[in-house]
């Protein structure tokens, strides 16, 4: 990535063996340049040639695997309509060693229960952040031990204090936890303990021009498994320093900062907390430290970071099959849509409301609504007729109606041809379903 | 060692429209709203000037809305009085501007005359001193007979008047241009009928300055990681001097949030998605705060609980940060 096909053939071995599959190195210099194939191939490139092509090959933000899963950074751009966001925020909650056990039992429970299903999707919450704020090492470590054997989920070990890391961490070095954080004061202490349990660690300085300063040390320790806090704690501070962490590492490739950053909630307003936390899950936190964690606070939360990594080129979709809303019997009306996961959900959603148990069908349209389907030739009476012959309804229910989407009225007749069910047009928004519905006599 | 960070100089800004008209500016507001203006991409401080803070229209109606008892309860009894839910609404929820939907008008429904559509305007208009925004019931044959004599009602007033759409812009780009009042341009989520239809205003005799658009967002979990980019990149269009594309965006946030269910069921109905209150609440906060980071100007909301959550998200974000 950003070496030129030329600049890579400089490195190589120039033996044009053909061992690497390619017939000479100049042309696979291009298609290592073009993203093809892997420098792993050729067997004759120098130890010094690898390093010097890997560091320009690596990702502008370095992927750093934590816990149960949980993968924070390597990121590419700025801008989610640029390509995509591909790690979501991971998102933990925060609990602390001065809390009484039952309080934190309590905590640890209500975390390991913010489980959800909602449009086909499930969302969790992925860990928990035990916090060192007893000053006392050995409390800590226990609570770090009973907060371990009380859930399966990720962990963040975080105190200012290195006996209390030193303590706390070897114990449950198997669950590879995320660890911090190492500041100006401690990092050399704090970054060995990480390298010698192969644990990645929080870096922690004030301001932008101290973390630059502290990353560049603790590198020359020999590690790279970091974490940035750039340390501030209001929300129009964090949103720049999350922005320019971001903006060096993607364009100028600042290698400093190319690793994934870590954010801090300041709010002690439940809902507060929950409205500044959406501004870093919509700007570039990696991984998001907070204290709400009742399911009706967290929900909105995950639900948005699950709408903005969504990836725009993919638009979800749901099985093309045919799915029942309600208690339906032989009488249910029936109704066909898209198998976007959109379209398909504001239907269900309307129908639902009209307390009228129905069938839907999404019909296979690779994911993309009513307008654009049928524009794009995928929304096709041959084929609607096709898929409602074939999905089973046809021995659920002894009428012969179809209700379809109000914008392709125009294809009422075909359809009616093709499937030999009679074709009932629909309302075009979803919106009008409900006294659609009611006034609906089949 | 200092780091050179990266600040973006974009060659222009979103552009500024002014809401409302004072006494000597031939209305009877107390103030104006102006937004718009920025030259930076949203709260980022240091490239740039946030120049007017976005602001929050509340959304009232002329008939009793059917919007849930949680939402409804905090208004108390008087749902069926647009003037004193204006005045409420400025008065004890801080409201920029009022939003004054009409949708007694619906030919479907109580069917009310221009006439009577205008006099709930000037009803509103009298009990409160913030800038209104003014749409129909969304029946576009209806509406341009309703926001006609809307907009002749309440001459000299400088209201923002709405839906001008690409098969229906005409009259209502007309009436604002007569009568002196700015429009809101809405397209589906699209960004090239956004730009199309500013043309076709514009062409009209509308000035830039005199337009809003609405890009039809999508609540939280039912499309708003579209209006999300959708945004994102006409706030980018317009810092890189598109004109067509920088008008300050109105996001409809209280009406596309307040569909979903999870906005409305119970915990009883849905164990798993904890309870309803703070759930309600905080879809249509969230909805705001996320379309916040990509230069929403306007935010159209209606549960008070919501509101004061994004003022305060709002005051954090203007905050200018210590150098």
């Amino acid at each position: 990535m950003g070496l030129t096909g030329l600049e890579i053939y400089k490195q190589l071995p120039k033996k044009n063996c053909g061992e690497c599959g390619t017939p000479t190195c100049l042309a696979f210099a291009m298609a290592l340049a073009a993203g093809k194939g892997a420098l792993d191939s050729c067997p004759y490139v120098s130890d010094a040639a690898r390093e010097a092509l890997d560091s320009a090959a690596a990702p502008p933000i370095r992927a750093i695997k934590f816990g149960n899963g949980s993968v924070l950074g390597d990121e590419t751009v700025l801008f989610r309509h640029d390509k995509t966001f591909y790690h979501p925020t991971t998102i933990l909650v925060h609990v602390s060693d001065v809390w009484s056990d039952a309080d934190i039992s309590a905590k640890v429970e209500e975390v390991n229960g913010l489980e959800f299903d909602r449009v086909g999707l499930h969302y969790s919450m992925d860990g928990i952040a035990i916090v060192n704020e007893s000053g006392d090492a050995a409390r800590f470590a226990q609570v770090v031990q009973k907060v371990a054997a009380a859930t399966e989920k990720s962990l963040v070990i975080l105190s200012d204090k290195v006996e209390a890391l030193q303590s706390a961490v070897p114990p449950v070095a198997a669950r590879k936890p995320l660890i911090g954080s190492a500041t100006e004061e401690n990092y050399e202490t704090v970054v060995a303990l990480a390298k010698e349990q192969a644990l990645p660690v929080i870096l922690k300085a004030n301001g932008l021009d101290a973390l630059n300063d502290l990353v560049e040390k603790a590198q020359a320790l020999g590690y790279k498994e970091f974490v940035l806090d750039p340390g501030s704690r209001k929300p129009v501070e964090t949103l720049a320093n999350l922005t320019h962490l971001r903006r060096l590492a993607i364009k100028k490739k600042f290698r400093p900062f190319g690793y994934p950053v870590v954010a801090f909630t300041t709010k002690n307003e439940p809902l507060d907390e929950i409205a500044e936390a959406s501004i870093y899950v919509t700007k570039y936190a990696s991984a998001l430290v907070l204290k709400a964690s009742k399911k009706g606070q967290v929900l909105p939360l995950l639900t948005l970071r699950q709408n903005i990594y969504t990836d725009p080129q993919k638009p979800i979709q749901v099985e093309p099959t045919l799915h029942a809303v309600g208690d339906v019997n032989e009488n249910s009306p029936v109704y066909v849509t898209t198998n976007f996961s959109l379209t398909y959900y504001s239907v269900e959603g309307e129908v639902e409301a009209s307390k009228i148990p129905s069938y839907i069908l999404p019909v296979e349209t690779d994911g993309t609504s009513v307008l654009t389907a049928y524009a794009a030739g995928k929304y096709e009476p041959e084929k609607i007729a096709e898929a409602l012959l074939n999905c089973g309804v046809v021995d659920k229910v002894k009428h012969r109606n179809v209700i379809i989407p109000g914008y392709v009225a125009v294809i009422s007749g075909k359809l009616q041809e093709k499937s030999g069910w009679k074709v009932i047009v629909g309302p075009r928004e979803s919106s009008g379903i409900v006294s659609f519905a009611r006034s609906l006599s089949l | 060692m200092p780091v050179t960070l990266v600040k973006e100089r974009f060659p222009s800004k979103v552009g500024e429209v002014t809401l409302g008209a004072t006494a000597e500016q031939g209305g009877t507001r107390d103030s104006v709203v102006v937004v718009g203006g920025d030259n930076l991409l949203p709260f980022l401080h240091f490239e740039g000037k946030v120049v007017h803070r976005p602001v929050i229209a509340m959304e009232v109606t002329d008939i009793v809305p059917p919007w849930n008892e949680a939402i409804k309860a905090q208004f108390g009894d008087v749902l069926d009085n647009p003037a004193a839910w204006a005045k409420k609404c400025v008065d004890e929820f801080g409201a920029d501007l009022i939003y004054v939907k009409l949708i007694g008008a619906d030919p479907e429904g109580f069917n009310r005359s221009p006439e009577d559509c205008a006099r709930v305007v000037k009803d509103v208009l009298a009990a409160v001193g913030v800038p209104l925004i003014v749409v129909g019931c969304e029946t576009p044959e209806k509406d341009n007979e309703v926001m006609a004599a809307v907009a002749e009602a309440t001459a000299g007033e400088n209201l923002l008047i709405g839906l001008a759409e690409q098969d229906n812009y005409k009259s209502i780009a007309a009436a604002a241009m007569v009568h002196k009042h700015n429009v809101i341009a809405r397209s589906p989520l699209d960004i090239n009928i956004c730009k199309q239809l500013n043309i076709l205003i514009n062409e009209m005799g509308l000035p830039l300055n005199k337009i809003v658009i609405d890009p039809m967002i999508g609540g939280l979990g039912f499309g708003i990681e579209y209006a999300y980019s959708i945004m994102e990149r006409a706030r980018l269009g317009a810092l890189a001097n598109d004109k067509m594309l920088s008008m300050p965006m109105i996001c409809t946030v209280g009406y596309e949030s307040n569909r979903a269910k999870e906005a409305n069921e119970s915990v009883e109905a849905f164990p798993d998605w904890g309870e309803l209150a703070d759930r309600g609440v905080l879809w249509e906060t969230l909805t705001a705060t996320a379309l916040l980071q990509v230069g929403a100007s306007i935010l159209v909301m209606r549960n008070p609980a919501a509101v004061k959550l994004v003022q305060h998200n709002i005051a954090d974000l203007v905050e200018v940060a210590e150098a």
